[in-house]
């Protein structure tokens, strides 16, 4: 031991890091801070130090090539040792940072820690909050699959958008003219080089004013910000109420620390790796690429969204949100801290949460596009062909072979691009699904040029059976009052249901 | 005085050292920000694009729309697949043809041709478009873009080289398309 204490402080003695180091871990903290609240900055960065790590790791294997960059991935998956493992961490660990940035965001925003005098930090921080996407997008470039190479069509889609330098910022990212090996080489620069060497000096500044300026602390209702006061105010409150933060607040750190590891090392185990999925081939376009998990309510919301508010959306939304992150604490750096005495504050987050959440969800079974393998893979159900006439049962195998289906689902099976159509006839009359099937409309093609007179009146047959057996289907009734029609709707809309 | 001197000796060489730095810096900036923008710079010439084959035209039956593939005409050692490319032909009747680019005109997802319902569909955000190209529902503002085309020696040609993105449709490729 005193050998060690020796070597110690031989280096010390040279080096002189200890006073600084020793002052830095013990700087005195408010005792309340020493909350389970407070460890997700401490997490974020483990997750990051993780990622450095097994993205070496990777690195030493992959190949970044648009050429060789999938088969390196397979050999990682399959031929290296434990190379499924190290992806799969990597993988895993990029979501778990994404998740823990924004948790911390949160709770920093619910605990009023971005008023002064932590405005800057609040700022780095939002930087901190884009990089960590910027990694996750990248990084699902290198995953060089057919996912990534679609991915990257919209991205460049997205981009073009931008007015005047549009087409030029496409060409820059993918540099080229087309989605090729010079595009996976400038994503591996950025995912490898540049968005991680800002990221490390964005997380030491960040670091540093958390040393410099004190941890926020605990926020009591009641107890404002005032510029003029606050830091002696918090001076007093360290004096009077504080503690070291080495190992006083710590411990739970490095218990959260340990508790995330271990939660993205069980899903790297039990889950595996991310991929790839298939060659990036243009060629095979039987395929629906999605983004990974972070970016799907984007997905959602480029669906949802109507034509014409899209490019600005697009070009806009980004801008506004950022902004207003980045001008937050100099709106209201001053003022209320605790989330108690903030309810708009509180609806913020849980609005973002919802839509956000809404979006996600929305994304896993796509309502807005068209099963496409619905017309050939999903039968009619049975009862909605019994004792169906065989003109009805022609129309029925129009709606089948026009591919109907794909956006309209009978029997809760097929696409919900369009309504359901078990009920259709107690909703449009025989002569309105016609118009509606020849000329479309409300998002729906016109099928007029693709269907015959007899294909039609077959098709509307059938659609007009598709009422509840107690219901009568829709009819107009200026028909009944007109001279000589009263037999028109019965013609039309044959009710054969037993 | 002598102070004096010296401080302003010393002051002068930093400048000097100063102005040297700069002007070896923006030497410099010309290679580095015409390496940066190299992509740019070839497209303004149009070097990206030429004429591909896809195949004799007998291959494509009249009145039918066939997927077709070809190369990229310009091709890196480290490109792999990437450089394959397809494309809708539909022949319309004798040398009269439209060739679409499988990327929708929304954000560029490969858009499927379903001959039965005569619509081009979209997996990704719910496109869809009719034979000819044009819009039939969904999130994209416009058609489908369509390569130029020519019939040489019983031979349909394209000229290919750049990916279709939306927003670049109103300068560059727009007027192309409608020279086909």
């Amino acid at each position: 031991m005193r050998l060690i204490g020796q070597i110690g402080q031989w280096f010390d003695k040279r080096l002189q890091l200890a006073a600084p180091i020793r002052a830095a871990v013990e700087h005195p903290i408010p005792r309340n801070t020493a909350s389970w609240f407070y460890v997700f900055g401490s997490a974020a960065l483990t997750v990051f130090l993780l990622q450095i790590v097994t993205g070496i790791l990777l690195a030493m294997v992959y190949v970044p090539s648009g050429a060789e960059a999938w088969n390196s991935l397979q050999s990682l998956n399959h031929d290296v040792t434990f190379g499924w493992f190290i992806r799969a961490l990597h993988g895993w660990g990029s979501n778990f940072m994404v998740a823990i940035v924004l948790i911390h965001m949160v709770q920093v925003f619910l605990f009023g820690a971005y008023k002064f005098p932590r405005e800057l930090t609040w700022i780095v921080g939002v930087f901190l909050l884009l990089m960590t996407l910027g990694m996750a997008f990248s990084g699902q470039v290198l995953r060089f699959d057919q996912d990534a190479y679609w991915g990257l069509g919209i991205g460049a889609s997205i981009a073009s958008h931008v007015p005047f330098v549009g087409p030029a910022a496409v060409k820059i990212m993918l540099g080229g003219p087309i989605i090729a090996g010079a595009t996976l080489s400038r994503f591996f620069a950025l995912h490898v080089f540049v968005i991680p060497v800002s990221l490390v000096a964005l997380v030491g500044l960040h670091l540093v004013m958390v040393l410099k300026l004190g941890i926020n602390e605990w926020p009591m209702p009641g107890r404002l910000v005032r510029k003029s006061t606050y830091e002696a105010e918090y001076h007093e409150l360290t004096r009077k109420d504080g503690a070291p933060f080495f190992p006083y607040a710590i411990w739970k750190d490095i218990f959260f620390a340990a508790f995330v590891l271990a939660a993205v090392a069980a899903c790297a185990w039990y889950f595996g790796p991310f991929g790839p999925t298939g060659r990036p081939d243009p060629t095979i376009i039987q395929t629906a690429p999605r983004p990974d998990y972070f970016f799907l309510w984007m997905y959602a919301l480029l669906s949802l969204l109507p034509p014409s508010l899209e490019t600005p959306a697009l070009l806009i939304g980004p801008v506004l949100v950022i902004s207003a992150l980045i001008l937050l604490p100099f709106v209201s750096g001053e003022g209320e801290k605790s989330w108690r005495r903030r309810p708009i504050a509180v609806l913020t987050v849980l609005l973002t949460a919802v839509a956000l959440g809404t979006l996600t969800h929305l994304s896993g079974f796509t309502p807005w596009s068209p099963h496409m393998n619905a017309w050939s893979g999903e039968p009619i159900p049975r009862q909605f062909l019994n004792g169906r006439t065989a003109v009805e049962r022609t129309g029925a195998l129009v709606f089948q072979e026009k591919q109907c289906r794909n956006c309209h689902s009978l029997g809760q099976a097929g696409g919900q691009r369009g309504p359901a159509l078990d009920l259709v006839a107690t909703r449009l009359t025989p002569d309105q699904l016609v118009r509606q099937v020849i000329q479309g409309g409300g998002n729906m093609p016109a099928y007029g040029k693709n269907l015959s007179p007899a294909e039609t009146t077959a098709l509307v047959a059938f659609l007009a059976t598709l009422h509840p057996a107690g219901q009568l289907p829709a009819h107009n009734a200026s028909h009944d009052l007109g001279i000589g029609q009263a037999s028109r709707r019965e013609k039309s809309a044959p009710s054969t249901h037993p | 005085m002598s102070d004096e001197n010296t401080l302003s000796r010393r002051g002068l060489f930093l400048k000097l050292g100063i102005f040297f730095n700069g002007v070896v810096a923006s030497a410099l900036t010309v290679p580095i920000v015409g390496y940066v923008l190299s992509s740019i710079v070839r497209s303004r010439s149009s070097s990206y694009l030429s004429w591909v084959p896809l195949g004799q035209v007998k291959e494509f039956p009249e009145g039918e729309t066939r997927l077709a593939t070809f190369k990229n005409p310009n091709v890196m050692p480290t490109d792999g697949k990437t450089v394959d490319t397809a494309c809708w032909v539909r022949r319309i009747e004798g040398n009269q043809f439209q060739v679409f680019a499988v990327n929708c005109a929304h954000l560029g997802c490969p858009v499927r041709w379903f001959p039965q319902s005569g619509l081009f569909m979209c997996p990704c955000h719910g496109g869809a478009y009719y034979q000819d190209g044009s819009r039939a529902s969904g999130p994209p503002e416009r058609g489908l873009f369509e390569y130029p085309f020519k019939v040489e020696n019983g031979l349909i040609q394209i000229q290919a080289g750049e990916l279709f993105t939306p927003g670049a449709s109103a300068s560059l490729q727009g007027k192309k398309s409608t020279c086909a």
